[in-house]
């Protein structure tokens, strides 16, 4: 039984057929990938599982529950967790206050009007998935003044706060150096022995590969190929997809 | 109702809906293309009204004649005012900053006006205000249609602007992304700053037009931004189209109402009307949802 | 907070506590009562556009319906005029916090700076109804209970409420400011959407803290109805009322605690004083636009930021100095 499961899901926009029957599934406990040219529809994916985009058709399953149609909050509240392509952090509050801001998943709204704004648990929580991701000397730093690479890994500590059981990142690795590269990745294995179940778009196809258990490779809104990584390698669909996209990581996944 | 009533109600609602249209051109130009919204847009329509009224006064220029210094001089008011307070904001309160610093321009003007003037009721005069004639059986005095043929050039002329120029393709580079404008070279200050002042200069035109149909003081001002405002959220904030077509529907909206019900009310159904439309359609009649889903 | 800041909010007080005892002539107490009214409605304004970033410029509603509702109930339920009428002042926010909440649930469906203006748009529907509907007086307004108190003490006892009501409009703020829910509405000013998908109720959260800013709005617009004893629609929805909270809030600094009430003392004490001075209200107009103009230009974070900004750099100044004294000691030692 997959943890995560789309089927059939479709979403234009205006002329533009971002997705187009895409079906995907996560096994639980595993590290999905996600891969495909500029504009194959990943995000978009991303955002129709998470709520904040609404699918034209198909449906969405988490667990045995479908989540079709959710909100972000409900989803959220489910425990599905996701990042941004284009990192979003609350730039005016401090880095621990970013981290507080996800602390609880289903907290009623009017506990919030009487509880102060973190319990020393949550503090501590908060401080130490900050550790975890080596910014705990930033935790008092505006958020805004962080560097690039520092805010992926808060908008990855955030992530985690609340205890999601399924990831969704996307493009964590992007425009990041190799050192943070692999401790992202090495970070994503430590959450991974767990019992985190991730899914991750990324176009850094070393990085995919060695990470995850199964590929999903888009094509133009829908799912081309699943499988492990090398016979996604190896598919000659695969080759063709990136060709006629035109894109540059046709040499990392043909030589990769 | 009467079929005279929605006749006058469907000829005044274009007369003198493409006059706001004009006004309402101006603020949304400035919203899409600046993100300011611009409160001092009514006590420019004011100082326009003013500025006829008093060079027909003391130098017997007709208004309409009158536009050419009118015009000009808005053009140049508006650009002092983006240069010196509006080029200033920035941040992510900008557009929030933006509706106090105009307003407080606005009081300003308003405070000087009041003083130059008096807050006495003056109304601009010529024969075409006093004139009426015979329009499918109701009358209109000719400043109706003089305003609207204005009305009608200046639109064309904004839209020629717009759309066949190449400070035109900047323009609207601009309004639909600001960012991405930027990125392929296109100087977005420059043009900030002359849609500023191109989106003031159209005032002196409104100004002119509103202050030979109505009574006017200085305190006009808030009833004028108010319907603006109503107009351009319910067009779509940033869209052209949707303001010429929310301005004509309201005016006639506004004239069935006073005709049918009561004038008292007829105000206060472009209040209502907003609140409906946007409960139905957060973005407006022509506005793009905004959502960062990236 | 420091010694210092917070010494700085004892000395306000007492300051506050003891300017009827200090200045006894009765037009300056009433000077008082009215700044007081616009420092508690601008901090509490804040609590809610400050921290969220959604601005309000439709404030005179709640105004005017705590002002409204302190005129009806004291004329239709007969009151003895006296100091039993300070009971509906809490009434006042009560029945303005409930009309915020359909306003609420409808201007905040959409984005920010659409919800300035549709705030403005209901605000106008207030004020028409106001001045065209039979049960407010119209034009020529409502009078309540005369309170016949001696005039040399008349303003006292309001000067006193109306300070009650800066203490709780500025508790509020910072029990607000401390818990989650504060920490929600500034994580909406900062990205809602993010807020959103982070489990956040922003539709909630924003509801909530709007309804509560009009709380004691609705008290300061109850207040003061039965401080002037006679109300008028146009003056009670007034949308000089509107812009010159947010104002008040911007010029002191968006968002922070002392910095709303700080733009008000300064403002309204400022207005109050030039309208004794010169009764020429254009002259207030310009003065106040061209002021506002000034604080933009020069500080465009208010006051409270800008001083806090000049005095943590001076520390920060000054601690470099001495460890830069102190290396070249060291130094010159070795
Ligand atoms: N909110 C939106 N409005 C309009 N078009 C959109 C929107 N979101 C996505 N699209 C379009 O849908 C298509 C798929 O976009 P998507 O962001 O899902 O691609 P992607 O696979 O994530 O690409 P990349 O690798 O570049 O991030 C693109 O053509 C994009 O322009
Ligand atoms: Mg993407």
């Amino acid at each position: 039984m997959p943890i995560l499961s789309v089927s059939g899901v479709s979403r234009a926009f205006g002329g533009v057929q971002a997705l187009q029957d895409c079906s995907l599934e996560v096994a639980e406990g595993s590290i999905a990938g996600l891969i495909g040219p500029n504009g194959s529809g990943k995000t978009t994916l991303f955002n129709v599982v998470t709520g904040y985009v609404r699918a034209d058709q198909g449906t969405v399953r988490f667990r045995e529950k479908e989540i079709t149609g959710l909100k972000p909050n409900q989803v959220f509240a489910l425990g599905i967790g996701r990042t941004f392509q284009l990192t979003r952090i609350f730039e005016r509050l401090s880095v621990l206050e970013n981290m507080l801001v996800a602390t609880q998943r289903r907290e009623g709204w009017l506990r919030g009007l009487t509880r102060s704004k973190s319990s020393p648990e949550e503090v501590s929580t908060a401080l130490e998935l900050l550790d975890f991701v080596g910014i705990a000397g930033l935790a008092e730093l505006q958020a805004g003044a962080l560097s690039y690479g520092q805010r992926k890994l808060l908008e990855l500590a955030y992530v985690l706060v609340a205890d999601p059981q399924v990831i969704l990142l996307d493009e964590p690795a992007g425009g990041v150096n190799l050192t943070l590269i692999n401790r992202i990745a090495e970070k994503i294995r430590a959450l991974n022995a767990q019992g985190k179940t991730f899914l991750i778009v990324e176009h850094n196809m070393e990085f995919v590969m060695s990470l995850c258990d199964r590929v999903t490779v888009m094509h133009q809104g829908s799912d081309l190929v699943s499988g492990a990584p090398e016979e996604v390698r190896r598919d000659p669909r695969v080759l063709d997809a990136y060709l006629g996209g035109g894109d540059d990581e046709l040499e990392e996944v043909a030589g990769g | 109702m009467s079929g005279s009533a929605l006749t006058y109600a469907i000829i005044d609602g274009v007369l003198t809906g493409s006059v706001y249209a004009l006004m309402a051109t101006g603020l949304t130009l400035i919203f899409g293309v600046m993100d300011i919204i611009n409160i001092a847009q009514g006590i420019f329509v004011v100082l326009g009204a003013y500025l006829s009224y008093e060079i027909q006064l003391h130098w017997g220029i007709d208004p309409f004649v009158g536009l050419l210094i009118t015009i000009p001089t808005l053009f140049v008011v508006g650009i002092v005012v983006e240069r010196a307070f509006m080029s200033r904001l920035k941040g992510p309160e900008k557009t929030a900053m933006s509706i106090l610093v105009t307003y407080a321009v606005s009081l300003l003007i308003e405070g000087s006006l009041n003083m130059i003037f008096s807050v006495n009721d003056v109304q601009i005069n010529a024969w075409y205000v006093n004139r009426s004639f015979k329009l499918f059986g109701v009358y209109f005095a000719y400043i109706y249609v003089f305003g609207f043929i204005l009305a009608v050039v200046l639109l064309t002329a904004l839209w020629a602007l717009l759309y066949r120029t190449r400070f035109g393709a900047s323009v609207r580079a601009s309004l639909a992304d600001q960012t991405a404008a930027a990125l392929i070279g296109i100087n977005v200050r420059r043009v900030a700053t002359i849609c500023f002042g191109i989106g003031t200069a159209v005032t002196a035109a409104g100004g002119m037009v509103f202050g030979a149909t109505n009574a006017f003081n200085a305190s006009s001002s808030y009833d004028l931004i108010s319907r603006l405002l109503t107009i351009i959220v319910l067009g779509g904030m940033g869209s052209l189209g949707g303001a010429l077509v929310a301005s004509i529907g309201m005016v006639m909206l506004e004239d069935v109402v006073g005709v049918v019900w009561s004038p008292v009310w007829s105000t206060m159904t472009f209040f209502i009307v907003l609140v409906i439309v946007l409960s139905l359609r957060p973005q407006g009649l022509f506005g793009k949802q905004l959502a960062r889903t990236a | 907070m420091g010694h210092w800041s917070r010494a700085v909010w004892v000395l306000g007080l007492v300051a506050l506590a003891l300017f009827p005892v200090v200045v006894t002539s009765p037009a300056y107490v009433a000077i008082g009562v009215f700044t007081l009214i616009y420092m508690a409605c601008a901090s509490s304004w804040n609590m809610f556009s400050g921290y969220t970033g959604y601005i309000a410029l439709g404030s005179a509603v709640s105004y005017g319906v705590g002002a409204y509702t302190m005129a009806l109930v004291s004329i239709h339920a007969n009151m003895a005029p006296g100091a039993a009428m300070f009971w509906l002042v809490p009434l006042g926010g009560l029945v303005a916090s409930l009309v915020a909440l359909p306003i609420g649930a409808i201007a905040l469906r959409v984005r920010r700076h659409t919800f300035v203006v549709i705030t403005i748009a209901i605000f106008f529907v207030f004020q028409l109804t106001a001045i065209n509907a039979g049960f407010t007086g119209s034009t020529s307004g409502l009078i309540l209970p005369f309170i016949s108190w001696n005039e040399s003490y008349y303003n006292v006892p309001f000067y006193y409420v109306a300070l009650g009501l800066v203490i709780f409009a500025t508790i509020l703020s910072a029990l607000v400011r401390r818990s989650r829910f504060g920490l929600q509405m500034l994580a909406i000013r900062d990205d809602e959407d993010r807020a959103l998908g982070l489990g956040v109720r922003t539709t909630s959260v924003k509801l909530t803290g709007f309804a509560l800013a009009q709380f004691t709005i609705g008290m300061a617009g109850a207040l003061y109805a039965m401080f002037v004893g006679q109300i008028f629609p146009q003056f009670v929805f007034d949308p000089l009322f509107d812009v010159s909270i947010a104002l008040m809030a911007f010029l002191g600094g968006l968002g922070t605690l002392a910095g709303p009430l700080l733009g008000a003392l300064i403002l309204e004490s400022f207005q109050q004083w030039l309208t004794l001075t010169f009764s020429n209200s254009s002259l207030y107009l310009i003065l106040f636009g061209a002021l506002f103009l000034l604080v933009i230009l020069f500080m465009p974070q208010g006051i409270v930021v800008f001083i806090r900004d000049r005095v943590t750099r001076r520390a920060a100044r000054e601690k470099a100095a001495v460890a830069a004294a102190e290396t070249t000691l060291a130094g010159s030692r070795a």
